[in-house]
């Protein structure tokens, strides 16, 4: 039986049970009990759950174990004592023997798949009605174990809801399971990446080439320091040189200079830079930006400029973050008190002269926080850097050459190739788990900032 | 006496205003006023003048995607399929008998006879598929000497868009002169998948594949993302779990992308063997990345519910499950879909992650299911952006139109929902 059907029957068994366990309740109340504890529709939904949920654990279990018991089944047949002990070879066997018996009239590659089929289908057959009947029992059993329970004074609703907050608690438990998934992922790949290549090489070194066979005691071309630098260099450097001057002089415009109806409608816009996907900014800067900026270096003596070069991704990658630092400082300069404002302008100072020496500088540890958390989104960008930055990993400084990032290596090892023996796959991982730990570590300086600046106005 | 009142302080009270050194300075501090003030302004406008320009490129080469150049070519259907009939064409094995036509034969003497040694610079070699797709359209055709048309190569494409080689404008313009060109909407683009050929590939496969990535993301995401939220704002007792869940959530919102689609290649490819390329996997991982947003937008929609409709329900005697599930929830709906339409159009423009579980195949058909192989629109975006071929830079554009038609539409709908639903307590 598929899966879809297992669950349709099982929907159907539970609404059947619903209807039961109700109808059971409404004839107490038409029977004159007054006083029903709960709704009869909580008697409906206890039963439908006693029904449901023994035997939908059952069909995960079941779904976990019978694959294992079918193939014994095959295995003792006469039929399947020819067949070779490889256990590789007698997987690939038993697989097609499966397909086959799943969709009769394929052929055969191996001989022994097509003796197999009809044996592995009637083990399956004889499995599934086996299953199918648990199912039913189990289903009968619980509803007929609630329905029994059900009197006037039964708490169903009480029990109904216990159910309820464990699904609401598993619900949250998701996001902390998805935590422990990313962070175990990222860490066992990467302590096999560090078992194979020495992590002094990785930190340290400045060659990266990597190569996918790893020979011990001499560099190979894992030194991982020119991808900090470029991440570093478009991200952190040229992406703020950017959206710093920018972020916040849109934001004391909008929040202190325009008129209401200017504001209304210049916000937006600006927000919507944040929202144009990364692939779109990324194709941008590649087909416009880039041989512009390479134009532009040509002319200006620059021989060896190219196309890729860290300046496209970084200018591109800075508009992009403009409305992120514009909207943390806003937030910081409508954080700061009023008094401190209107003090300022009482004593005769400018609107600027107000801004500049006391807004701004009140405001900066949240402007300081905003910042950082707007690094921590650029050196985890990629689409831009990937379409954008190159693949050559240059230690320079040359805003028109071509460097190359983490998170652009990350795609550049992890697309073509997934064995996950290869170190160069495992390399990957091991520039995830830094690229991870450095962004929480920004977003956790951050928020730290960012409270404890508003702490001290409150 | 007070020999305070020094004659120092007399001088500095009678400050001259009026004088011209302070009026020079007032007018210095005046102008740099200006100046800042103008300064912020051009940050914006310099700010909104790049979107403008960004969409103005994209429009700009992409709308020439949303056209195809066309060749009319004279075909002797009867004498050269031998006088195969119309009915043959039609019903259930139209297909088979399509392809017993030698169509390929029939199209390539056809074009030797029109255009001969321009066949080259005018058709590719996937013409006659052109051709057997108007046939089975329309079987009648195969009756007579009909002029069909048919998709011109990319380099005549580019010429009809005063793009290509000299070769090709001057051939193109001929035949434009001759009546024998024309330039029509390239309906193949919405209908069709990616291909090799820029001048007949499509959207279509990587719009499905959109849809079907959502949708998993839809149903995984917002049912665990609102029960969350509830059970966050709600019931959570202020204990080191409930730390611990929240510390998560903070965090899952702020890891880069690229992060979640390692967790998706080893979780779900390597660990749960789950196939690769698919929709599910996709789906599965954009919601993971999707629920912290819904998450936090769940929150604030539930914090801003006012107590007294919880005491008000509970004073009439709901249990506290009710009181959500009857009342605070339906009246923090408005706000949950807000934030959650916002998340899905973020993961509807995500690239990264699923690049990570290889939803990069070449596909020349629309994925069937959730486990078939597929691709999405903004991953199609970046395979078409590395194409060598310069036909693909109008088709890049062309999808990265459409792509944001989706995202503006999506975000209209949320700021509908937003300002039409959402009640002000």
């Amino acid at each position: 039986m598929t899966g879809p059907a297992i669950l349709l029957l099982l929907v159907g068994l539970g609404l059947v049970s619903w209807i039961f366990g109700r109808a059971k309740a409404n004839r107490f109340i038409a029977s004159g009990t007054k006083n029903l504890n709960s709704l009869p529709s909580y008697h409906g939904w206890y039963t439908a759950l006693w029904a449901v949920i023994p035997a939908l654990v059952f069909v995960l279990i079941w779904n976990s174990v019978s694959p294992a018991l079918v193939i014994d089944m095959v295995l003792s047949d006469p039929k399947a004592a020819a067949i070779t002990s490889d256990p590789f070879e007698r997987g690939a066997i038993l697989s097609e023997a499966r397909d086959i018996a799943d969709n009769p009239g394929q052929q055969a590659f191996k001989q022994e798949a097509a003796v197999l089929a009809p044996v592995y289908a009637s083990a399956q057959s004889y499995y599934d009605i086996i299953a199918a009947l648990a199912v039913g029992l189990l289903c009968f059993a619980g509803g007929a174990y609630a329905f029994l329970r059900i009197r006037p004074d039964f708490r169903a609703r009480k029990r109904v809801e216990k159910l309820v907050m464990i699904v609401l608690l598993m619900a949250s438990l998701i996001a902390i399971l998805a935590t422990l998934g990313i962070v175990a992922s990222l860490i066992f790949e990467s302590i096999r990446f560090f078992s194979i290549v020495p992590a002094t090489e990785f930190f340290f070194g400045t060659q990266w080439s990597p190569k996918a066979n790893v020979i011990e005691g001499q560099e190979n071309g894992f030194g991982a320091v020119p991808l900090f630098w470029g991440t570093v260099f478009i991200g952190a450097i040229i992406a703020m040189i950017v959206a710093i001057p920018f972020g916040l002089m849109s934001a004391v415009y909008l929040t202190q200079y325009a008129r209401p109806n200017v504001r209304k409608w210049m916000k937006p816009i600006l927000e919507v830079l944040a929202g144009v996907p990364t692939v779109v900014y990324g194709y941008f800067a590649a087909l416009t930006v880039a041989p512009a900026l390479r134009d532009f270096a040509v002319s200006i003596g620059i021989s060896n400029a190219t196309s890729e070069s860290a300046l496209a991704a970084g200018l591109v990658m800075g508009v992009m973050i403009i409305p992120f630092v514009s909207s943390m400082a806003d937030d910081s300069i409508a954080a700061v008190p009023s008094s401190m404002r209107d003090g300022s302008l009482a004593m005769g100072a400018t609107k600027s002269e107000t801004i500049k020496k006391v807004l701004i500088p009140a405001a900066l540890p949240g402007v300081v926080g905003g910042v950082l958390l707007a690094v921590s989104r650029a050196i985890g960008e990629t689409m831009i850097v990937v379409m954008a930055a190159g693949l050559a990993a240059n230690l320079t400084a040359n805003p028109f050459a071509s460097v190359t990032t983490v998170t652009t290596q990350i795609v550049q090892l992890l697309t073509g190739d997934s064995d996950f023996n290869s170190p160069k796959v495992l390399a990957a991982f091991a520039l995830g788990l830094t690229l991870f730990v450095v962004t929480l570590l920004l977003n956790l300086v951050a928020l730290h900032i960012v409270k404890r600046y508003r702490e001290a106005y409150e | 006496m007070n020999n305070r009142a020094s004659p120092d302080r007399t001088l500095s009270r009678s400050t001259d205003w009026h004088g011209d050194a302070m009026q020079k300075r007032i007018a210095k501090r005046y102008a740099a006023e200006r100046r800042f003030k103008y300064t912020g302004f051009a940050a914006v406008l310099i700010s909104s003048a790049f979107l403008a320009f960004l969409l103005f490129v994209m429009v700009g080469n992409g709308l020439r995607g949303f056209q195809k150049t066309e060749i009319s070519l004279p075909v002797d259907f009867v004498a050269a399929t031998g006088g195969a009939s119309a009915e043959s064409l039609r019903g259930e094995n139209a297909e088979r008998a399509a392809a017993s036509l030698d169509l390929q034969g029939v199209i390539n003497t056809a074009i030797d006879i029109e255009y001969g040694a321009d066949a080259e610079l005018l058709f590719t070699d996937s013409t006659w598929t052109d051709a057997r797709d108007q046939l089975l359209a329309n079987p009648d055709l195969v009756t007579r000497k009909a002029a069909i048309w048919i998709t011109a190569s990319p380099e005549i494409d580019r010429a009809a868009k005063a793009d290509g080689n000299a070769a090709a404008e001057i051939l193109y313009a001929r035949l434009k002169d001759a009546g024998k060109a024309r330039t029509s909407f390239n309906w193949g683009f919405l209908t069709n998948a990616d291909g090799t050929d820029p001048a007949r590939v499509g959207i279509w496969g990587a719009l499905k594949g959109s849809i079907i990535t959502m949708l998993v993301t839809l149903a995984l995401a917002f049912p665990v993302g609102v029960l969350a939220a509830v059970y966050l704002e709600e019931y959570a007792p202020s204990n080191r779990l409930t730390d611990l869940i929240e510390v998560s959530i903070n965090n899952l919102a702020a890891v880069p992308s690229i992060i979640f689609g390692l967790l998706g290649l080893v979780v779900f490819l390597s660990w749960m063997e789950l196939p690769r390329s698919s929709a599910l996997v996709g789906g599965l991982t954009l919601a993971l990345m999707t629920m912290p947003v819904i998450v936090i937008a769940g929150r604030n929609a539930i914090k801003s519910v006012p107590p007294s409709i919880r005491e008000a329900a509970l004073g009439v005697g709901s249990s506290p499950i009710q009181v959500v599930f009857h009342h605070v929830l339906p009246l923090a709906l408005p706000g949950i879909m807000t934030g959650t339409i916002i998340g899905m159009a973020r993961a509807l423009g995500e690239t990264a992650p699923l690049l990570m579980i290889g939803m990069r195949a070449f596909l020349t058909s629309p994925p069937q299911g959730l486990s078939d192989p597929s691709t999405v629109l903004p991953v199609q975006i970046y395979l078409w952006s590395d194409e060598v071929n310069r036909g693909f830079v109008e088709k890049t554009s062309a999808a990265i139109i459409i792509l944001l038609l989706f995202l503006l539409t999506m975000n209209a709908f949320a700021i509908y929902l937003r300002n039409r639903f959402e009640t002000r307590w």
